[in-house]
């Protein structure tokens, strides 16, 4: 008699479960089609880079504006000028410039990020030219005191991000052009791991955006310029610092209403405070 | 009512017991669906034999990972297994109970450690050792090695400990009747005797080896290349898969199920092999 009720009890257990999932796949479409309502929601995707900036920026936007909803997602540079042309996203976020077949699309500069190359503190290294970080990375030099005769003979230790990483991509666009990042490098997958080992290794050298400095490692110059927010805003470009690339937004057409407004924000003094705060350069309009 | 509900408690045992191979099941079709379009496409041969990864520029080639895998897996071996027979040993065979009540436990324990704290003291023991006392950058197939080889080693330990257990006592006793002393029992009746379950044991351990990703991705430095020699770095199938996978899109995604089901094939080969030693010794 007890076992019957136990038995009985269980399956009262799994109808309730069953039902609870019905309630739950319920809600699921009622929000779904909620959304599908709602005129103030736009949808970003593309660029990883891009993806933990816009993402504060989205989140500092609405709580000014409640009844905004930004939804933000990865994918890749790419994957984002896809989505736009298609319509699956609203914008599209890219931290390269467009290829040729690719300026059917509206581009707006939000913000612009450079590229460091970092050294151990140690290292007396403090300015190299673009050329030599090439070699360096292409495997060319691979002794710094071929890079310059200030070092001591040691190897160098170059580490680069994995494939596929946005930071990578710049850095292979702006610094490596048409040579191959060399098979030997050590390949660390975040910003942090790889500041982490130039920080303990005298002989490293790596690259990180401009807001992944920490005073665990030295920035280096690069032709005889120093990675500032300064020197990246320069209007004389022989004073400018090189490495940088931007941070776009794409729309199908110029962008209007809540996508606009989101632009403007970026744009404005109280964004430039986000982008500042992350080591991005604002455009201020 | 009373039947019903026998059948119905039956039913439920059952289906909980085929979600754990149909789990089995739905994982292998998919790495299989997902990986097999890249494979077909590079061709098995060029994949597989392929010494150049560059998938964004659509070069899938994964040699350097294979190798890698294997180079570090046998290090691992060559660090753990004398250390784990010998412990096995002398846990089975020579320790007194109170020796063996601090020993086992302990050794037990270092299969809880986490394995991205074994990795972050590879980072920040070994990898710094090696850079300055022998050469290199310190990330390489060598660290990984030392590291990796005491993260399998009660693994190998307890399994070898179980075969050794197994070995029946009158084998013992009589080789020590006929005058051998123990340490000649234990080389020459007991460690034969215990032989299968050994080679399960290491085949195991080095499936573990194998699989580990997370220690190895912060110790073995990742470069893509074949390591010649034990100070160069090196990278894993399992840690090409959990390194790219963040920004992996297309081919690239697909080239990385790929690689999972070249490690699938590895893995299940290895089990295969333990089982088949395993029930070896289970049938004697």
């Amino acid at each position: 008699m007890m076992k019957d009720f136990a038995l009985k009890k269980y399956s009262y257990l799994l109808i309730f479960f069953i039902a609870l999932s019905a309630i739950a796949s319920g809600c699921g479409e009622k929000k779904s089609g909620a959304r599908a309502s709602a005129a103030k929601k736009i949808m970003i995707a593309g660029s990883t880079s891009v993806q933990p900036i816009a993402e504060k920026l989205a989140e500092h936007y609405m709580t000014s504006h409640p009844e905004v909803k930004i939804e933000i997602q990865g994918g890749g540079s790419s994957a984002g000028i896809q989505a736009t042309r298609s319509g699956a996203a609203d914008i599209g976020a890219s931290s390269r410039e467009l290829k040729s077949d690719e300026k059917d699309l509206y581009e707006t500069v939000i913000c612009r990020d450079a590229i460091v190359l970092i050294v151990n503190p140690s290292n007396p290294v403090s300015d190299l030219s673009g050329e030599d970080i090439r070699k360096i990375f292409s495997g060319e030099i691979s002794r710094w005191q071929s890079a310059t005769a200030a070092v001591p003979a040691a190897g160098i230790t170059a580490i680069t991000r994995e494939e596929g990483s946005g930071t990578r991509g710049a850095f292979e666009e702006l610094i490596m052009k048409k040579s191959e990042i060399n098979a030997r490098c050590l390949v660390q997958d975040s910003t942090g791991a790889l500041r982490e080992i130039v920080a303990s290794d005298p002989a490293a050298i790596g690259y990180v955006s401009f807001g992944g400095l920490n005073d665990k490692v030295k920035a280096l110059c690069v032709d005889s310029i120093s990675p500032t927010m300064e020197s990246m805003t320069q209007k004389d470009t022989k004073k400018r610092y090189g490495i940088i690339r931007p941070f776009l937004f794409l729309t199908r057409s110029a962008p209007t209403g809540t996508a606009l407004e989101f632009i403007k924000f970026i744009r404005s003094a109280e964004g430039a405070k986000t982008l500042i705060k992350e080591g991005l350069v604002p455009e201020i309009e | 009512m009373n039947n019903g509900g026998e059948r119905f408690t039956r039913f439920i045992l059952m289906m909980a017991a085929f979600s754990s191979v149909s789990a089995l099941a739905l994982i292998t079709v998919f790495i299989f669906i997902e990986g097999l379009p890249v494979i077909y496409k590079t061709g098995l041969a060029d994949f597989v034999v392929g010494m150049k990864w560059a998938p964004t520029r659509g070069f899938f080639g994964i040699l350097p990972m294979i190798v890698g895998s294997f180079e570090i897996m046998f290090g691992s071996m060559i660090v753990a297994v004398p250390l784990a027979l010998a412990c096995a040993i002398y846990l089975a065979e020579f320790s007194t109970p109170a020796v063996s009540s601090v020993l086992k436990p302990a050794i037990e324990l270092l299969a809880g450690i986490p394995s991205v704290v074994y990795g972050f003291i590879g980072l920040t023991v070994v990898v710094p050792f090696i850079r300055t006392y022998i050469g290199g950058s310190g990330f390489s197939v060598l660290g990984c090695s030392i590291v990796l080889g005491i993260m399998v080693l009660p693994t190998i330990t307890s399994i070898s400990f179980d075969a050794i257990m197994a070995v029946p006592r009158s084998y013992r006793e009589g080789s020590l009747a006929l005058g051998a002393t123990k340490w000649q029992t234990v080389r020459m009746v007991v460690l034969p005797a215990a032989r299968t379950g050994i080679v399960a044991a290491i085949i195991l351990g080095m499936g573990r080896a194998i699989g580990e990703t997370m220690a190895v991705i912060m110790i073995a430095g990742n470069s893509i290349i074949v390591p010649l020699s034990p100070l160069d770095p090196a990278r894993t199938l399992t840690s090409n898969i959990a390194l790219e996978m963040g920004y992996a899109s297309g081919d690239h995604r697909q080239a990385l199920f790929a690689t999972g089901v070249i490690l699938f094939v590895i893995i299940m080969a290895m089990n295969s092999a333990a089982s088949y030693f395993s029930s070896k010794a289970a049938s004697r």
